[in-house]
């Protein structure tokens, strides 16, 4: 089995690295080209500035790629601009800003501020075992709308108010906060699991 | 603020993990709205706000401060990427300033007039991130034992000579390789030659890098400078003068955007240099009288 980690921008190293200490049988390479977009069996998008990699994406034809892939249920997980990217529906989004979508809901970017509100966090995470989850949240987006068939995962509760900050619709997962850089590969371990699954099923 | 009582700002894994989001990308220089939204739409990952470019401080002279808080605060309206500001060397009110107007990162610069020249600024204090400059491994972990989140390479800001870039860049990994290969009871005299704590140190050599992100800045001004850059370790790069300096700056922007992704592919380098119009003109450093050069600042 063969895992991409989205490498045009971000901390793509990082997501590599958790994936790697998993210590399973997969093959891990860094996708740049839309010929490696065919031929892998999962993604990540990593953390980094959403607007530069819908760019990248668009500029050097892996945009409709990764679209395709998506909507042919090929499992994928996105942490924070990765989220951005997988959201169908954005607000405060750059003007004309670009994403690949698939899951049905509303990001909100930056919804927790700036990098002054930037935080961390343990929170509970739906499915993942062994006790709570570090959060880091770094200008990091929160969903604020999901349609039917997403499932909330974690919620951070602001004002008042639980807002979704992990979400899965099929094979895709999403989190607002990064694991890679947590030093706790738990989630990582989690989309693993759910892409093995996949393809037992799939298949 | 979220109500969790677990909830933290401001720690070393939330400021560093801002820089970590940066990484493969390019921060661009911009004096105004307009370049702002010029920058953001050629995907740049974030823009230092500042009144003007280096290239200019240099040409104008005189004292360099912070910028108006009115110029940056119109920026943040205007974009939706990070918006880095520079505070003085040592001026830690400039910084307190940008952090109450709540820009995403502050450049602890040598390209502004220093304001104290024994004492940088105990970044420690701070909730918001610092950036520094380096000119070798020892400057960088002095800078990180103060506190800063992310490190660039200083290079010669505003000439568009990439020169003193590649020393530098050189002299950090190369520093970074000579500890990795030494006994650790060696690191001791390491440590004092480099003038950095023995902690850092250990950690340096133990892992091979720099515990935080490592920019290059200073004279970049092609899309074949970000990506030679690259090459040599930077993890992403300040472009200042070199776009808004030049011909056709929305385009070459983007270019060295494209280069920094893919800095190892000399024909997707290639195709992005094409007709990007004129550079900036430049100066050489070595016509900079000593003096007059930014690197030369900070300790």
């Amino acid at each position: 089995m063969k895992i991409g980690v989205l490498a045009l921008q971000g901390d793509f190293r990082e997501h590599i690295a958790a994936l790697d200490s998993l210590q399973v049988e997969i093959e891990i390479i860094a996708v740049r080209h839309a010929s490696e977009i065919v031929e892998i069996d999962a993604l990540v998008i990593p953390g980094g500035e959403s607007t530069t990699i819908a760019k990248l994406a668009r500029s050097f034809g892996l945009f409709a790629s990764i679209q395709d892939r998506i909507a042919s249920g090929m499992p994928i997980y996105g942490s924070c601009a990765g989220m951005i990217l997988l959201a169908d529906r954005l607000i405060d989004a750059a003007k004309g800003q670009e994403t690949f979508g698939g899951i049905d809901m509303t990001v909100r970017r930056n919804a927790f501020g700036r990098q002054i509100d930037s935080f961390e966090m343990d929170i509970d995470f739906a499915g993942v075992v062994g006790g709570t989850v570090k959060g880091v949240f770094i200008r990091a987006p929160w969903v604020d709308e999901i349609g039917p068939d997403v499932e909330v995962l974690a919620t951070v509760m602001q004002d008042g108010l639980a807002h979704p900050v992990a979400v899965r619709q099929g094979n895709l997962l999403a989190t607002s906060f990064h694991p890679e850089i947590s030093g706790d590969n738990r989630v990582h371990r989690y989309f693993v699991q759910q892409v093995y699954q996949n393809l037992l099923v799939g298949k | 603020m979220a109500e969790n009582t677990s909830h933290s700002v401001g720690t070393a894994r939330v400021k560093r993990g801002m820089a970590e989001m940066l990484k493969g990308g390019v921060i661009m220089d911009v004096v105004n709205v307009e370049q702002a939204k010029i920058a953001e739409e050629a995907g740049a990952v974030a823009v230092m706000a500042l009144e003007r470019v280096p290239a200019d401080i240099r040409a104008q002279g005189g004292v360099s401060r912070m910028s108006d808080p009115d110029m940056i605060e119109k920026i943040q309206a205007a974009v939706s990427i990070p918006v880095m500001a520079k505070a003085r060397i040592g001026h830690f009110v400039e910084a307190q300033i940008l952090e109450s107007l709540g820009v995403d990162y502050i450049d602890e610069s040598e390209v502004l007039t220093p304001a104290d020249y024994e004492n940088h600024i105990d970044k420690w204090k701070f909730t918001i991130p610092f950036v520094c400059g380096a000119t070798n491994l020892g400057e960088a972990l002095r800078r990180i034992n103060e506190g800063a989140a992310m490190i660039r390479s200083k290079g010669e800001a505003g000439t568009g000579d990439v020169s003193n870039a590649t020393t530098h860049m050189r002299k950090i990994s190369g520093e970074i390789r000579r500890l990795s290969s030494m006994r650790e009871d060696e690191l001791y005299v390491a440590a004092k030659e480099l003038q950095a704590p023995f902690d850092l140190v250990k950690e340096v050599a133990l892992t091979g890098k720099l515990p935080v992100v490592l920019f290059t800045a200073g004279g970049i001004a092609t899309p074949a400078d970000a990506a030679m850059m690259m090459q040599l370790g930077a993890d992403g790069v300040f472009v200042g003068s070199g776009i808004f300096k030049s011909g056709d700056p929305a385009k070459r922007a983007a270019a060295c955007v494209k280069a920094v992704t893919y800095f190892t592919d000399a024909k997707i380098v290639a195709d992005v240099s094409r007709g990007l119009g004129d550079a900036m003109v430049g100066i050489n450093v070595a016509d900079i009288p000593v003096p007059h050069r930014l690197a030369e600042r900070g300790w």
